[in-house]
């Protein structure tokens, strides 16, 4: 199997791109076609995914630190690309890249099956359909390269197709100013990265992209604080932390659902990733500065978003403000540097793709019902309206909150736990002044949760629904959803899933530390 | 047969998932799954205590790996002591007896198979938590438990009342369970594992320091205060009421407010060998919890309510037990299994009478002695056995809590324990009163409940009638031998004085409670302490300043602050970014278009300009070519003459 070795992922990150192609030859009216060609090129590119897992050594080490590091990457493949500058076409995955490119996959496979039925006005199936086959590739192939320039076309070639999805297949509204702000912000962010991309090729030697290589850089302390803030800046706009967080409700919520599951599932954690894969390891000293004040961050993002999610009186808002509270349960870990603590933040961020994915879905689905996102307007009774969406909405959003026996619950309590005690030389009375805020956000969290669920799914029917026929969740919801619903209960379960692959590579990591 | 142990929990668990995916189908609507589950269950559980009451009293824990992070470890498993062998009996029986209940009780239910999947939910969880050998399991379990108990408080949801009441018991433990889990936090991260045993150990060899020991203690009874109502946190214990009643059993008797008292028993050591502040933190919240939830149960007309704040006030009676020390774990946690079958046979009861009379109020009720007898009966038994009277269970696990406490030196413990002993009677006898004697006050025709419903009842009452004997010193109190702390069980000589003043105790509050409610008054006698009354009516007003004072500002004003803020400052800052850019660009495009492009105008401007001027000379016309050429010649010419 010494071809699919190293042809596997870029199988899984350019079918959805070859798709793209094929649908954009498609005659215009075979509407269906379309649709079921993005669902073939998606499931084909699962279908490697989870080919790729039988031939993934679990026991290996992270792409972390020295030169052993080489060996730790697995399915790497590793051709010149511009040999001007020296950047190489490199991929591969590790114990970190794992389960955040097989959550894309599977994203993306049922945010294409979820289409099979629903596609949002006005239209024009090949055109989304291409977009979100795009998108897909750009999302995945973040979390494969390993080279800074090919890191960069990825993370950029994503802004493209989620604009227009946003702009053009949005809600009638605010979708034009929701497209505008997310490209622009998240590009400003993006000009920064690169800057410091390019400032450490220059500062390497020799010159140098590679992001293994690039590890043992040893850049002196002052050059990686200043480097620091250039992917602080990029990480931090899509992760996105506070107070850079305003275009993400905004975007999530005018973005149509399939893609208001992407941002939330997928493109958040590019950010985080961004941090895990990049920032800590290549500017480690740098980190150690700077991590407390992505911890001061984090946990304001917790509280700030959690209050702010019981102002909202938009279903779809305020799933949206929650994401910003749960990424700074992940940004928390990362910032303690420890091995629980960035163990719990990519498990944090399976379980937030998971968990919102789904939540952002059954937005769609409600507001597809009930042509409105305004809880006071939904007015309670979905439980009686629509008995199993209703109860597919409390399973998931009992999750969010955390509920020990599923998904939401490990992330946050192993950040707080890493709060407990962060890594050496950060100061601990900080982050257990941390760790209790954080705390106290979980009560919020709970509360808003609830009484978002008091509001949509209980008490009786308002009278204005009670002569609608609201058709409950149909069978195509049933087949993009159960693999999100099985997963929520079964990462609750057995966090060894994750944690089995992660646990090695993030070892490797704070061995820098 | 404690290797099996584990089977206990994973029963109802998978009671759980079937009922609610299959429970329609099935016999009884699903209920038959579930009861069976925890039929098993118990089973089993009467087997793993039979080994104990064999005399094999050692420990036995089992134990697999559930996932690993770095150096942690962390494992599921059991752990199955004669403290948790207890515990799975009173948990699965009251379960069982809950459940065989609910099926005349719910009958008419419309959610009568998602009612018994919680259940079992319910049970499976709290059976987790009592056999979990470490704390991360335990703590899975711990939650598993508050969140069954809000779906089952706001069971009937269609009112907003009762899913209120869910919400508040959710969120006030929840408050509770911060502390708790950052206490959990202190002990892994000193000790670095979470296993039970390995802490336990660890505190008695003093590898952990004192005062780390003290915060951890004080912030796991944390988790306590909230999830066994507690003072400051019992407020939501009284609403919990919402739920249907057989719920109201379970979580009083067996699952939910158990667990507070049952992980201080567990894991004790941390207590006993923390700083002295540990438990005497733990002894004045229970003094204060147990005195002014038994006032407020004086008051209460609902009779639901009545119970519930005995529940909070028994349950500081056993927080109070174990805050005496070594000497105080038995006692502690003997009353923890008396009450459990007492307090599911009160509310059982309760349950009855509100299922034939549709009410809650005791002021509608009275005579019903005639047409309930058997409802009458346990349910005095139930009221006996609480108010302390000899030789029902209550009196033996609630003397030897208030004896302990004077032998221990603990004067206000045994003050306030006493005093409440007196108030306990007092509030039951008139419960008793008003609800069974007298005139039939209601409307409607109140009847015996079908045998379904009483015989749980008589199966219970039998259990209170009994049940102290195992701790009374003159059967050989075969309690201490499975549950006790250190390497011994104590037997102090029991002192027939003491047992004196708890029956005085006990037999003055019902006197009292006789002489004021034998006649039924229209306006309940207490009223006449005019503003007690009015602090007592309004709950000493915590639910006010809590709901005023923190939910409600939280909610809507601060909520709204933070809204505001995104919307105006921050993204103000971001509109005001691209303001200024834009603005930045005009100022660009003009000097662009002005000065930049303006010269490059100007420059094409002259150039065609003077373009302009000498396309005259290039008209194409020969004869005006001529004319030049001969005016071009002649000066030249002149020219050349000239020089």
């Amino acid at each position: 199997m010494d071809w699919f070795d190293s042809w596997a992922i870029t199988l899984a990150v350019f079918l959805p791109a070859v798709g793209a192609v094929v649908v954009t030859v498609v005659p215009r009216d075979r509407d269906r076609l379309v649709r079921a060609l993005g669902i073939l090129f998606t499931g084909a590119a699962l279908v490697v995914g989870i080919l790729m897992l039988f031939g993934y050594d679990f026991s290996a080490p992270g792409a972390f630190g020295d030169g052993s590091a080489a060996r730790a990457l697995q399915f790497e493949a590793n051709l010149s690309w511009i040999s001007v500058i020296d950047a190489n076409y490199h991929i591969g995955i590790d114990g970190v890249s794992l389960p955040l490119l097989e959550l894309t996959l599977l994203l993306g496979f049922l945010c294409m099956v979820y289409t099979w039925r629903w596609l949002p006005e006005p239209g024009r199936p090949k055109a989304f359909v291409a977009l979100l086959l795009i998108l897909q590739t750009g999302m995945s192939g973040t979390f494969i390269a390993f080279d800074l320039v090919l890191f960069f076309v990825f993370w950029e070639l994503v802004l493209v197709p989620m604009y227009f999805l946003i702009g053009y297949w949005g809600y009638p509204g605010r979708r034009e100013y929701a497209a505008i702000k997310f490209f622009l912000y998240t590009l400003f962010g993006s000009v920064f990265m690169l800057l410091s991309f390019l400032a450490m090729y220059f500062r390497s030697e020799p010159h140098t992209f590679d992001i293994i290589a690039l590890q043992q850089g040893g850049f002196d302390p002052t050059f990686q604080n200043l480097a620091f803030i250039g992917l602080f800046l990029g990480f931090a706009i899509k992760v996105p932390m506070w107070p850079f967080h305003t275009w993400l409700p905004d975007a999530h919520t005018e973005a149509p659902t399939v893609g208001s599951v992407h941002l939330a599932g997928i493109l958040l954690k590019m950010g985080t990733y961004g941090f895990v894969r990049i920032a800590l390891p290549v500017l480690p000293d740098a980190a150690r500065v700077w991590a407390p004040w992505i911890g001061v961050l984090a946990v304001i993002a917790i509280v700030y978003a959690s209050l702010a999610c019981l102002a909202q009186r938009d279903l779809k808002r305020l799933i949206a403000f929650s994401s910003v509270g749960h990424m700074g349960f992940v940004m928390l870990g990362i910032a303690t540097l420890t091995d629980v603590g960035i163990n719990a933040a990519i498990f944090g961020m399976v379980a937030h793709g998971v968990i919102t994915g789904m939540l952002f879905f059954l937005a769609g689905s409600v507001h597809e019902r009930y042509h409105t996102r305004e809880i006071a307007e939904i007015g309670g009774g979905m439980l009686q309206k629509v008995p199993f969406m209703a109860s597919i909405l409390a399973f998931t959003a009992i999750a969010s909150l955390g509920l020990p026996g599923l998904a939401g619950f490990w992330g946050e309590v192993m950040a707080l736990l890493s709060s407990y005690s962060p890594a050496e030389g950060l100061s601990v009375t900080l982050f257990r002044v941390l760790m209790v805020f954080g705390g106290i956000g979980t009560i919020l969290t709970a509360g808003y949760f609830l009484w978002m669920l008091q509001r949509v799914n209980l008490g009786v029917v308002p009278d204005r629904w009670e002569p609608k026929r609201l058709a409950d969740v149909n069978a195509v919801e049933w087949v993009a959803w159960a693999p999100l619903l099985v997963g929520i209960l079964l990462l609750g379960l057995v966090p060894g899933l994750i944690l089995g692959i992660t646990s090695d590579a993030v070892a490797s990591l704070t061995g820098l530390f | 047969m404690a290797e099996i142990a584990w089977l206990v929990p994973v029963l109802p668990l998978v009671a759980f998932f079937l009922v609610l995916f299959f429970g329609r189908r099935t016999p009884l609507r699903g209920a038959g799954i579930s009861i069976a589950a925890v039929a098993v269950a118990f089973l089993i559980s009467m087997t793993i205590l039979f080994r104990f009451v064999g005399g094999d009293l050692e420990p036995v824990e089992r134990s697999w790996t559930w996932f690993q992070i770095g150096s942690f470890e962390f494992e599921i498993g059991t752990y199955i002591d004669g403290l948790a062998a207890v515990m799975l009996i009173v948990v699965t029986l009251v379960s069982l007896l809950v459940q065989i209940y609910s099926i005349e009780y719910m009958r008419t239910e419309p959610r009568f198979t998602w009612y018994y999947a919680a259940l079992s939910l319910f049970t499976g969880s709290m059976l987790n938590l009592v056999v979990a050998n470490n704390l991360i399991q335990l703590l899975v379990g711990w939650e598993l438990v508050g969140i069954c108990s809000y779906l089952l408080i706001g069971h009937w949801w269609e009112d907003k009342v009762n899913s209120d009441a869910g919400i508040k018991a959710f969120i006030t433990t929840k408050t509770g369970d911060v502390p708790f889990l950052f206490g959990i936090f202190v002990l892994i991260v000193a000790t670095g594992t979470a296993n039970i045993p390995h802490i336990t150990e660890a505190a008695e060899h003093g590898e952990i320091l004192t005062p780390l020991l003290t915060v951890g203690a004080i912030l796991l009874f944390g988790g306590a205060i909230g999830k066994s109502a507690q003072f400051p946190l019992h407020v939501w214990l009284p609403d919990a009421m919402a739920g249907p009643t057989p719920v109201s059993a379970l979580i009083h008797a067996a699952t939910m407010v158990a667990a507070g008292v049952y992980l201080v028993g567990r894991i004790f050591a941390v207590f006993v060998h923390a700083g002295p502040v540990a438990l005497q933190t733990v002894a004045t919240i229970a003094s204060i919890t147990m005195l002014i939830a038994a006032l407020l149960a004086l008051i209460q007309d609902d009779i639901k309510r009545v119970l519930a704040y005995s529940t909070v006030s028994q349950l500081a009676y056993m927080i109070a037990g174990l805050s005496l020390g070594e000497e105080g774990y038995t006692p502690g946690l003997f009353h923890l299994f008396t009450h459990a079958w007492f307090k599911a046979l009160l509310f059982l009861g309760a349950g009855a009478v509100i299922h034939a009379v549709h009410t809650n109020n005791m002021s509608l009720m009275g005579g019903l002695r005639k047409p309930m007898p058997v409802t009458f009966w346990t349910f005095v038994i139930g009221a006996a056995a609480l108010s302390g009277i000899p030789p029902l269970a209550g009196f033996w696990s609630k003397d030897e809590i208030i004896s302990t406490a004077f032998r221990t030196g603990h004067y206000w413990v045994w003050a306030v324990a006493l005093l409440t002993a007196i108030l306990t009677a007092f509030y039951m006898t008139r419960a008793v009163l008003l609800t069974f004697f007298g005139d039939y006050r209601g409307q409607g025709h109140a009847h015996e409940m079908p045998r379904v419903m009483t015989g749980p009842l008589v199966v219970l009452a039998g259990l209170s009638l009994v049940a102290g004997f195992l701790g009374a010193p003159q059967f050989g109190a075969v309690f201490a031998e499975w549950v006790h702390f250190g390497e011994a069980a104590h037997h102090e000589p029991y002192s027939y004085g003491f047992a004196a003043v708890s029956i005085l105790g006990a037999l003055a509050g019902l006197a009292v409670g006789y002489r004021l409610y034998s006649r039924w008054r229209e306006r309940d006698p207490l009223r006449r302490l005019g503003p007690v009354y009015t602090v007592l009516d309004r709950k000493y007003f915590l639910d006010d300043v809590y709901l005023q004072g923190i939910v409600r500002p939280t909610q809507y004003r601060l909520s709204a602050a933070v809204d505001w803020s995104n919307r105006i400052i921050l993204d103000g800052l971001v509109h005001s970014f691209a303001w200024f850019t834009r603005l930045f660009s005009r100022a660009t495009d003009a000097v662009d278009r002005n000065l930049v492009d303006g010269a490059v105008n100007r420059v094409a401007i002259g150039t065609g300009w003077t373009g302009g001027l000498l396309r005259y000379i290039q008209s194409g016309n020969v004869q005006r070519y001529a004319v030049l050429l001969f005016v071009g010649v002649a000066i030249l010419a002149v020219i050349f003459t000239r020089v």
